[in-house]
């Protein structure tokens, strides 16, 4: 790994662009700047073209031979496809309104991260390629260039492949432009085309050939998982008296439950399965876990929308296997995105389920009444709204917290009010971070869409800048020193993020506030937190 | 970068200068003033036809609506109904407020980093008063002009030029007296003000860097079109004598398909002919260009959806069946293990 610059030198933002336009500045694919490619063997088991060794660092990328011709196609038929793409080549002014929208502009200054130009570097191909002014300007010597069009070149590929992997899909320009280009979008087919190529990363592809195979990202087999939960109930009972089995695969529950395979595997992520386990041990839920859909996330949105449909399929397939009568989803960004807007679509109707209702409180989940999933926030939220739990918020009163809305669930879903109130019922320190740093205007962990991964951290730092930033407001104004989330790729990335720009903040999801909070039947006096950290700090525990 | 407006400016030059030769020296008035605009109507309603089906063949696969507001779950969390619609009533009252106030473009924020290294962000309204400006004093400039077209005047237009031309400006109104005969003395304050708006778009393309950096040719050359457009018409109405009789008797023509003589043709200034000409180049241009977004805007995935998709399936017409990893392939695959570690299976063995 590539030696990172201190903070003090990386906030020291240039936004001043080149002197050269910018098709005449070529991208930095040096080391530390460019995720590690994918490894054949995970193409090969996804049966995805061209797999083969290469580094972006060769000049040879080893495309196939008809590589242009591919990209053509592919775009020729994505814009068949998808009217937003179609849509959003066509209508941008390049206003420049989404410019400073960008975290990763924001904290690189590099104008092809302005989601516009990023948008650009694809426009320009499109406009050469598929336009008739681009055709007509074509005719004339430096008419190209003059229309803002291109010919595809292996050095656009390369730039391609740098910038369309320095967006993390966040969607947080499409908020702002005027006509709701949304780049994710455009990103999303940038990397359905390169990966038409064969050109992926190994952070993605290696979750989506696990999870292919075992069920989750991390390639943990049925029996491990089971051990790994068992594990998991072993440490509660030691903290909390209370012995929780957990059933698997099994047939007949009413609720399946799935949740990112990320909790399960990683601090603090893992603290928050504890809290669901917690939680549904204490209202008595009927559920089960899958091992076969052992992943609530899904990389596949991050290489292409056919690879999103293959690994989503699990949840319905097993929900029908197992005879539940609908799904219940755990804290997961993109998860969530997937489930609101393309689950669905793409893998239903789920008319083998019932629409969703808390066998605690009655309430019925309208909301969710096609898909037949629920957000754990949503049901959690109408948990304590009916009083159904026991809660000991003053356990948490070491924490002084706030709340990042991750980026999906907040721009692609709407989840704002309910994780807030959660959190509000279970810790009596919340502070909100700057307006316009929170909910829609939330800012990306700088990591998401599979760009957590080691050897771009310097990129990643700087992606994390607007978000940590905002943190560090409040850390200073407020003493916050713990930054909640509903996100597990939230869970594994902002330790390092905070011990970068923010010493002193730790990093939970909601649902551990929430299990430290719960007072449970038949519990021994708890001494320690669940992640066996002394209690009583503030002597608050003996409340009521 | 320069090369940009430069571009643009020479063009928009050249097409005024083929105007003004064209009908001052080579006498094709009949050229300019009637086949032009024909052909170039024509072009633009088949262009924004042709366009905007293209956008409607490709469908819509998935909901990508982005939510800017509260979703709708349980009944006592308060919904953003227009952020976040979850109606078709919802969704147009969104998508109205998107088109008529440019509700995304009013949230615009300018983001900066201290040199105490603290990342700000302050609301930057100016794009959005000058875009609001720009469009709406055109929409009246646009509406004004079909007085040419309309004989008698419908009322509507009227009262639009009277509360149009309500500021009066002392000195204005001597040089009003004085040019014009359409019986209207007074100042229309909607072409200042598009020109002005013209002149605040052009400058910050210029000006911030960031803006010039990302600025095409096709970003420049609409706004010389217009400045040439608004240019030719304020002078003709404030300081040149033309005849607008004439011209009316040419709009009412090309209206009513009964084109008058060509003495009348002959007899109209060559001002009035680049002017003309220059807004048949806006027309003929338009359906190929970004001015497209005017259309594109209806037509924008994340703006036009209600965020229901997990209430209502949203049908993707071209779901197609994929390779998927069977349980039962799973279940092949770690039985064993499953069986060992007390994880039900479906076939023993």
């Amino acid at each position: 790994m590539v030696d990172v610059p201190k903070p003090e030198e990386l906030i020291k933002v240039d936004n001043k662009p080149p002197a050269k336009g910018w098709m005449d500045v070529p991208p930095d694919i040096s080391a530390g700047k460019y995720p590690y490619p994918a490894q054949p063997k995970s193409l090969k088991y996804l049966d995805l073209p061209n797999p083969r060794d290469w580094s972006p660092l060769d000049d040879d990328w080893q495309l196939p031979e008809n590589w242009k011709e591919i990209v053509h196609e592919g775009l020729k038929e994505r814009l068949d496809k998808y009217r937003s793409l179609k849509v959003f080549m066509d209508t941008c002014v390049r206003c420049g309104a989404c410019a400073d929208k960008c975290h990763f502009y924001i904290g690189s200054g590099d104008p092809k991260n302005m989601p516009v130009l990023r948008a650009e570097l694809l426009r320009s191909i499109y406009r050469n390629d598929f336009t008739a002014a681009g055709k007509i300007m074509s005719l004339f010597p430096g008419g190209k260039r003059l229309a803002g069009a291109r010919t595809l070149t292996k050095d656009i590929i390369k730039e391609w492949f740098s910038y369309f992997y320095q967006c993390s899909e966040c969607r947080r320009c499409s908020v702002f432009c005027p006509y709701g280009i949304d780049t994710a979008e455009i990103t999303m087919m940038g990397r359905e085309l390169l990966n038409l190529l064969g050109i992926n990363i190994h952070w993605i592809k290696d979750p989506v050939s696990n999870c292919f195979r075992t069920g989750n990202h991390l390639g943990i087999q049925p029996q491990n998982f089971k051990e790994i939960v068992e594990f998991f109930c072993e440490d509660i009972e030691e903290i909390t008296g209370v012995t929780i089995n957990p059933s698997f695969n099994r047939k007949g529950a009413e609720i399946l439950f799935i949740t990112p395979s990320g909790d399960a595997f990683a601090d603090p992520g893992t603290y928050t399965f504890m809290g669901y386990l917690l939680l549904f041990e204490h209202i008595g839920l009927d559920y089960t876990f899958s091992t076969y859909a052992s992943e609530g996330g899904n990389f596949g949105l991050f290489t292409s929308a056919e690879m999103m449909k293959r690994l989503n399929s699990k949840m319905y397939a097993e929900a029908s296997r197992l005879g539940v009568k609908w799904i219940l989803g755990g804290e997961c960004g993109h998860m969530w995105r997937v489930i609101n807007q393309y689950m669905d679509t793409m893998n239903g109707p789920a008319d083998f389920l019932e629409m969703p209702v808390s066998p605690i409180t009655g309430t019925k989940f309208e909301n969710a009444a096609s898909t037949k999933m629920v957000h754990i926030a949503e049901f959690t939220a109408d948990l304590i709204r009916h009083n159904k739990l026991k809660l000991d918020p003053s356990r948490n009163d070491h924490l002084v917290v706030t709340y990042h809305d991750s980026c999906n669930p907040a721009r692609a879903m709407g989840l704002f009010e309910e994780p807030r109130y959660v959190i509000n019922n279970v810790c009596n320190n919340f502070y909100e971070m700057p307006e316009s740093t929170i909910k829609e205007n939330t800012f990306c962990c700088g990591s998401g869409s599979g760009l957590n991964t080691e050897e771009i951290m310097e990129t990643r730092l700087q992606g994390g800048l607007p978000r940590a930033n905002a943190v560090k407001h409040v850390h200073d104004k407020n003493g916050v020193n713990m930054l909640s989330c509903v996100c597990a790729i939230d869970r594994a990335v902002f330790p390092p993020l905070m011990d970068y720009w923010v010493p002193g903040v730790d990093v939970t999801g909601v649902h551990e506030l929430v299990g430290n909070a719960l007072v449970m039947e038949g519990e021994i006096e708890r001494t320690t937190n669940l992640r066996f950290e002394p209690l009583g700090d503030t002597e608050g525990d003996s409340d009521e | 970068m320069n090369g940009n407006y430069i571009f643009s400016l020479i063009t928009v030059v050249v097409l005024g200068l083929l105007a003004f030769f064209g009908t001052t020296v080579f006498g094709l008035q009949y050229l300019f003033g009637v086949i032009v605009p024909y052909a170039c109507v024509i072009w633009f309603v088949f262009g924004i036809l042709k366009r905007m089906l293209g956008w409607a063949n490709s469908p819509v696969p998935f909901r990508i609506t982005t939510t800017c507001g509260q979703q709708k779950s349980l009944p006592w969390i308060k919904q953003n109904r227009i952020d976040n619609p979850s109606t078709g009533i919802e969704t147009i009252i969104r998508m109205i407020l998107e088109i008529v106030l440019f509700r995304s473009l009013f949230r615009n924020t300018k983001s900066d980093i201290t040199a105490s290294g603290k990342v700000t962000y302050i609301w930057e309204k100016w794009l959005w008063v000058g875009a609001l400006a720009f469009h709406y004093s055109f929409l009246v400039v646009i509406v004004r002009h079909m007085r040419f077209f309309t004989d008698p005047v419908p009322y509507l237009i009227s009262m639009l030029e009277y509360f149009d031309s309500l500021f009066k400006i002392e000195f204005v109104g001597e040089v009003v007296g004085t040019s014009l005969q359409i019986g209207l003395p007074g100042f229309f304050i909607s072409g200042l003000v598009l020109l002005a708006a013209i002149l605040f778009l052009f400058s910050r393309r210029v000006l911030i860097s960031q803006v010039r950096y990302i600025s095409l040719p096709a970003d420049f050359f609409p706004l010389f079109l217009l400045m040439g457009i608004a240019g030719t018409g304020i002078f003709m109405r404030y300081f040149s004598k033309v005849d607008i009789i004439s011209i009316k008797e040419l709009t009412m023509g090309l209206a009513t398909f009964c084109i008058p003589d060509g003495a009348v043709l002959a007899g109209l200034s060559s001002v009035f002919y680049i002017h003309l000409f220059l807004v048949c180049i806006l027309l003929a241009y338009f359906p190929f260009s970004k001015l497209m977004h005017m259309g594109g805007v209806f037509l924008s995935p994340t703006r036009n959806l209600p965020n229901n998709s997990r209430a209502r399936r949203h049908i993707n017409p071209w779901n197609y069946p994929v390779k998927v990893h069977t349980y039962d392939e799973y279940e092949d695959e770690f039985r064993e293990k499953m069986i060992e570690a007390g994880l039900p299976v479906e076939k023993e063995s």
